[in-house]
């Protein structure tokens, strides 16, 4: 915490995957399988591609960064307020694929509290709403 | 459901309601109001209105200053803390999508 005024924070999820690097490359990369699990897209695997996700909420903007077939993707993510880099890394193991995203960039600087506050209320109100009123 | 911690509970079930939710984003946008100024906006009676504004006090999302014969009301920003953290809304949004991704690779061909 020595840079506390330019520090960023990551998001990190990882998992292992009993697939092969390849199998799980197609679907980060392939705009109808990314589709699947993700958004709407117009990916491209190219450096430099400009492409959006479009989900209910929203659209992200995206520039392609990195392209290393099966071993690394990343791409900068940009939605409300948040200007953030995705990199997916690909690792074989034994039983598969150790699959690792980080999502980097996080300012705690108030617009983009102020913007997640905004995404945190269209997420959970609309279920919270029900909760309730089954509860009332 | 799913058993949320206290804080949660309270801050979810304060801000559920349309109505209350209005009139503490109201406070956000533009500062600090009179019961009166909010009235007028709130489509309910000034007693509603008072009531509302008696609960999110309670959750500690306003704060009351009393001058005069009036009582001002403040947002308090702070007790959305919970709500406001974008890497813990981005980790539930990523598990979410490996879980889907899972799912896609299951179904996909070698």
């Amino acid at each position: 915490m020595n840079q506390a005024a330019t520090e960023t924070r990551s998001v990190v999820v990882e998992r292992e995957v009993p697939y092969a690097p390849e199998k799980i490359w197609r679907a980060l990369t392939q705009p109808h399988l990314i589709e699947e699990w993700q958004m709407k897209n117009d990916f491209r695997p190219a450096v430099d591609h400009r492409f959006n996700f479009r989900g209910d909420w929203g659209s992200v903007d995206c520039r392609v960064l990195t392209i290393e077939p099966t071993e690394t993707l990343s791409y900068t993510w940009d939605a409300m307020g948040l200007e953030s880099v995705v990199t997916w890394t690909l690792t074989p193991t034994a039983a598969g694929t150790h699959l690792r995203m980080e999502q980097a960039g996080f300012k705690p600087d108030q617009n983009q509290a102020y913007q997640g506050a905004k995404f945190g209320w269209q997420k959970f109100f609309a279920k919270l709403e029900e909760v309730v009123k089954k509860e009332a | 459901m799913n058993l949320m911690p206290n804080a949660h509970d309270i801050l979810f079930r304060t801000l559920a309601d349309p109505t209350r939710r209005a009139i503490f984003e109201r406070l956000c946008r533009e500062g600090e109001q009179t019961v009166g100024a909010l009235t007028i906006q709130a489509k309910v009676s000034q007693p509603a209105v008072s009531k509302h504004l008696g609960l999110l006090k309670e959750a500690g999302l306003v704060r009351d200053r009393h001058e005069g014969r009036q009582t001002h009301y403040s947002a308090q920003l702070g007790a959305l803390a919970p709500l406001i953290d974008w890497t813990s809304q981005m980790t539930g949004f990523w598990q979410g999508r490996f879980d889907q991704l899972e799912d896609l690779l299951r179904r996909m061909d070698q």
